[in-house]
């Protein structure tokens, strides 16, 4: 499956897709407010006029393999780890991008 | 009633770009290329350095440049001087390349050159340091600029490209006595999230620190080649 228009597309039944969950961490390019922007703008006029987009934003979580113990760097200002300094080497989320699930209704 | 239906879907949202990056990976792999990607902020001497890279590595590796700018041919004019394939993408608006403007590329590449006579392929990106650290284009390593005029804190701020960059290339060296620069504290930036990454501090106008770049370049060349240039 590519594209959510694929899966809309092979479903046997007529839909109304209500809601499309993402998920983007925190440790990407992607700004949320600019996503939503752009979703609202792009999809005028489409099978996605009017969807409502939710996104969840999942924190950076990176792992201390000295410590043995996770923490959250902190964007910006500091990224080793706060206890040991060691690099962050092992980041546990905050790169994803993806659609997550999608809500649906059913038309009659 | 309203019922609602939860569909699980899964799906990376970057997924077309990444399909199209390794397809491009595959035909470099095939025609026994490596692919580097130089990415940095604009100004940081990408091109000076793939002017002295193509100079001096010219007798000892095949090389080609795909070039992206977002609307003129003035870099692409620049590095042709030097007797490479240089294939120009304008990237139009766009801030970054993608994998498809790559594809076209390559593309160009195929038709107008013997791919299987090339070792390398560098692929000099729009100056950014936002998104071309998302947009994976088929390379087999990532380069990254930083001037020294752009200060010791730009790593913490930008930390997709310098987290993900295998070499960090430190530029514009020959300045450093005009500056009030901590190189030692940009290079703790850099490692606190990259602890891998290869760094070389150079000036291409003095060529301090080339020759560890080049030596780089060639460590990453993946077909045996001839390197008695």
């Amino acid at each position: 499956m590519i594209t959510v228009q694929d899966w809309y597309n092979s479903q046997p039944e007529k839909l109304k897709i209500e809601k499309i969950h993402l998920i983007v961490g925190k440790f990407t390019c992607v700004e949320p407010v600019s996503l939503q922007f752009a979703f609202e703008v792009q999809t005028r006029n489409t099978f996605l006029d009017q969807v409502e987009l939710v996104i969840k934003d999942i924190p950076l979580i990176a792992y201390c393999h000295v410590c043995q113990k996770e923490y959250q760097p902190e964007i910006g200002l500091q990224y080793s780890c706060p206890t040991c300094r060691s690099p962050m080497d092992d980041i546990r989320s905050g790169r994803e991008l993806k659609i997550d699930h999608i809500e649906y209704s059913l038309i009659n | 009633m309203h019922q609602t239906f939860d569909a699980a879907i899964e799906m990376n949202l970057l997924h077309a770009n990444q399909t199209g990056a390794d397809h491009n990976r595959e035909h470099f792999d095939q025609w026994g290329i490596t692919c580097l990607n130089l990415m940095s902020s604009p100004g940081a001497g990408k091109t000076v350095l793939l002017e002295k890279t193509l100079e001096a590595l010219q007798t000892q590796l095949k090389m080609a440049v795909i070039e992206g700018d977002m609307t003129t041919e003035l870099d692409a004019d620049r590095l042709r001087k030097y007797g490479v394939p240089v294939i120009a993408i304008n990237t139009g608006r766009s801030c970054h390349l993608d994998s498809r403007m790559v594809a076209g590329g390559i593309h160009q590449l195929k038709e107008n050159y013997d791919p299987q006579q090339l070792d390398l392929v560098f692929v000099e990106n729009v100056g950014n340091l936002v998104c071309p650290a998302e947009f994976e284009v088929g390379e087999h390593a990532k380069v990254a600029l930083l001037s020294i005029t752009e200060g010791e804190d730009k790593p913490l701020k930008y930390p997709i490209m310098f987290q993900e960059a295998d070499c960090l290339l430190v530029t514009k060296l020959d300045l450093a006595p005009y500056l009030e620069i901590d190189l030692k504290r940009l290079e703790n930036n850099v490692r606190s999230m990259n602890s891998s990454v290869k760094i070389i501090f150079l000036s291409a106008k003095t060529g301090e620190g080339l020759n560890d770049w080049f030596n780089w370049v060639k460590s990453q060349i993946k077909m045996p080649v001839c390197l008695n240039g």
